[in-house]
């Protein structure tokens, strides 16, 4: 078990979530009804439907080659659907939301041979932004990473990493209602995705929708607020991480304890899944609730026999609902 | 402001910024100017040389009637041929030897090789005196004869609705070559640099960012235009370099005159605003007819080296056309072919250059014209079509097929 580094204690702490709960509004973000997008031979998109709130961390799932591209680039507007709507903010998607978009894509990319401060400006006044507001706001950002230094820089110049961290810059420089980022940390050093993390989590809380798509599930944890996950062309599950976690519950629970080892013998309130022994006469079980049976069952049923030092639910991690609803499917 | 110009502007500044920008446009002035420097070189020290012929004249016909030209003299020493050739002291002089019997070979004795422009004037002087003495001797009276000779030159002259006007055939066919050479070197150098650029975002992945920003459509025709302003920013300076440097040369050496750019420059005078014109029209027509092919072929591959099977049928007819002009066209501007290849905008750009300098009629230069335009936006609306797709797709090598296909995707 890994213990949760401390800055993140702070999604946890309920003014956090107060906050969180009073930034997700009802309104929707982004709302992408029935779209359907086919490419010569192959179904991109069938009938994806999906409902991103205004203010959440939404996190687009999917083995590869599921759409998540497809679908992004047609909130991007760089291809249209087939069939289907996209309205973003209550209207439909048209180019003038173009600018309130901020987008990293997959593939990074920037031009080799330019000047990154130059670079940066052009790319910013392209999401029409004037050239001394994208300047100015340009400085605060290398000031606050650390690159002020590459202002003269050119892209061939930079590490991998130092690259990434230009193009996480030119994706939020415009100040976007809705940042959509493809596989934001790939790429990036443990240290530097934790920095790129807290600036999404900032600029989150500023209030910009964050759409992201990623592979890596303990990053979803982290960070999203609910999720859709897209297989072979289908919206398979989606809703808020909370939801999805309470339905794939199945009542399985940890128990540790101290003493001689307890012989089960059927009449106990719960199956017995696994069982371990480890020093000093401690033993741990994996054990599932029987029908109408609660946890507290299984406390008073242990308790006269045994010493508890630990009672705990398991709930399925993200990475194990999207495992078992992937692999339903072949 | 709009982002299409933008574009252009990043692409004309990215460009006009390079070291080999500023190198091409300073180098050719340069040669030029280099190119003056040897002509007047060759016209007025080499041709200065004094040569001067001493005439062993052993058949006695010869002797006094060599004329003296302004670098030849001619001598008549006494003494045998051996004498004269020891005397020789000067390596331009040269002793020539007259057999006794005509039928023998005459030989020029020189130190050094003898140019031919001198060889030719002897032979040529021989050629006249003796048969002038054949004429004598039949009896003829070569005084008479020298009045009845007739002495023809050809002046050309063009006859144009503002009267007669002297030409210079060789100043025309130079301008006629120079508007198709440059024509098909530029919309080469530059559709290449399209081509470049495309393949540059595509493979350096920008493109997804960029195309989240402004349509393909903008991000082609924004590099397509800012390739083409950087490609006419330098042939204005080339332009006005040349001039400059071929003005200060016409005002600083007396071999001006006989300078073939001087020429050339004087010729192009009479006409200057319709053959600028013309050829700036064609330029920029062509460049954008090929251009956005170029574009749309830079779309379709991930590499440089895989641009060959596209680039083959873009090039074919413009290097048909090109090699055509040079060798035969400007020979007949009217024939039936170069009119025909002159309106079809495949190769109009090239084969209309090579006919402008000898008036084409109006109404094929509309007609040219017209369906120039009409060339360009056709091919710009295929290749945006193709751009399209092509520059999102990756990793796949892509055939003709796909190509059409892309062209029939719908948005």
């Amino acid at each position: 078990m890994f213990s949760i580094p401390p800055k993140y204690v702070t999604l946890l702490h309920p003014s956090y979530l107060t906050q969180k709960i009073l930034t997700i509004n009802s309104l929707s973000m982004l709302s992408i009804r029935n779209i359907v997008k086919q490419y010569a031979g192959h179904t991109a998109l069938n009938d994806v439907s999906l409902e991103v709130k205004s203010g959440q961390v939404f996190g687009l799932l999917g083995p590869n080659g599921a759409g998540k591209t497809s679908l992004i680039r047609i909130i991007n507007q760089i291809t249209a659907p087939d069939s289907g709507e996209v309205y973003f903010n209550g209207e439909k998607l048209n180019q003038s939301h173009i600018d309130r978009i901020g987008y990293l894509p997959e593939e990074r990319g920037l031009y080799k041979k330019m000047e990154i401060g130059e670079q940066m400006i052009y790319l910013a006044r392209l999401k029409g932004l004037s050239r001394d507001e994208a300047i100015k706001r340009l400085k605060l950002w290398f000031d606050k990473l650390g690159m002020e230094t590459w202002w003269k820089m050119k892209i061939e110049e930079l590490s991998k990493g130092m690259q990434q961290k230009a193009q996480f810059v030119a994706t939020v420089l415009h100040e976007p209602d809705l940042i959509i980022l493809d596989e934001p940390f790939s790429g990036f050093d443990p240290v530097n995705a934790e920095v790129i993390k807290e600036e999404i989590l900032e600029l989150n809380k500023k209030g910009a929708t964050i759409l992201f798509s990623t592979h890596r599930m303990e990053s979803v944890e982290e960070l999203c607020d609910a999720i859709a996950l897209l297989h072979q062309s289908k919206k398979i599950l989606d809703g808020p991480i909370r939801d999805i976690k309470n339905t794939y519950r199945n009542n399985i629970y940890i128990v540790e304890y101290s003493g001689e080892k307890i012989g089960f013998n059927g009449s106990q309130p719960f199956e017995l899944i696994d069982e371990k022994e480890g020093y000093d006469n401690s033993h741990a079980i994996k054990l599932k609730l029987k029908e109408g049976n609660t946890s507290n069952d299984v406390l008073q049923y242990l308790l006269p026999k045994t010493r508890i030092n630990m009672l705990q639910e398991v709930i399925p991690s993200m990475n194990e609902i999207f495992i078992e609803k992937v692999s339903l499917i072949p | 402001m709009n982002k299409i110009l933008l574009i252009i502007q990043r692409e004309y500044i990215t460009r006009v910024r390079k070291k080999s920008f500023i190198v091409m446009t300073m180098l050719v002035p340069a040669l030029i100017a280099g190119m003056y420097a040897i002509i007047a070189y060759v016209a007025t020290d080499k041709s200065e040389t004094m040569h001067i012929v001493n005439v062993i004249d052993n058949s006695s016909e010869y002797k006094g009637k060599f004329q003296d030209e302004k670098y030849v003299k001619f001598n008549y020493p006494d003494g045998s041929l051996n004498q004269a050739k020891a005397s020789l002291k000067d390596d331009e002089d040269l002793v020539l030897n007259i057999p006794a019997n005509a039928k023998d070979t005459v030989t020029l004795y020189a130190k050094k090789k003898t140019t031919l422009s001198l060889t030719d004037n002897i032979q040529r002087q021989m050629n006249d005196i003796a048969s002038g003495i054949s004429l004598v001797k039949a009896g003829i009276d070569t005084a008479r004869l020298h009045k009845i000779k007739s002495n023809i030159v050809i002046k050309s002259s063009e006859m144009t609705d503002s009267g007669e006007k002297s030409t210079s055939i060789g100043a025309t066919y130079a301008l006629s070559f120079a508007g198709a050479i440059l024509i098909y070197m530029s919309i080469f150098i530059y559709g290449a640099q399209v081509m470049r650029g495309v393949i540059e975002e595509k493979t350096s992945r920008i493109i997804e960012v960029i195309v989240s920003s402004v349509k393909p459509f903008q991000l082609m025709m924004g590099k397509i235009i800012g390739v083409g302003l950087v490609g006419l920013t330098q042939f204005v300076l080339w332009i006005v370099l040349s001039a400059a440097i071929g003005y200060f040369v016409g005002h600083n050496t007396a071999a001006s005159s006989q300078n073939p750019i001087y020429i050339f420059m004087h010729n192009l005078g009479s006409n200057a605003g319709y053959e600028i014109g013309c050829f700036i029209f064609y330029w920029i027509s062509g460049f954008l007819f090929y251009s956005a092919l170029f574009a749309a072929v830079g779309s379709a591959v991930d590499s440089e080296t895989e641009t060959q099977q596209f680039m083959f049928p873009i090039t074919l007819p413009l290097l048909f056309t090109y090699l055509l002009s040079v060798s035969w066209l400007f020979q007949a501007p009217d024939s039936p072919l170069a009119v025909w290849l002159s309106m079809i905008p495949l190769s109009a750009p090239v084969a209309m250059m090579v006919r402008i300098p000898y008036n084409v009629p109006t109404w094929q230069l509309g007609v040219s014209m017209a369906l120039m335009i009409l060339g360009f936006l056709f091919t710009t609306y295929v290749a945006s079509r193709i751009y399209r797709v092509g520059i999102l797709m990756y990793g796949k090598k892509t055939s003709y097929k796909e190509l059409v296909k892309w062209f029939f995707y719908k948005e």
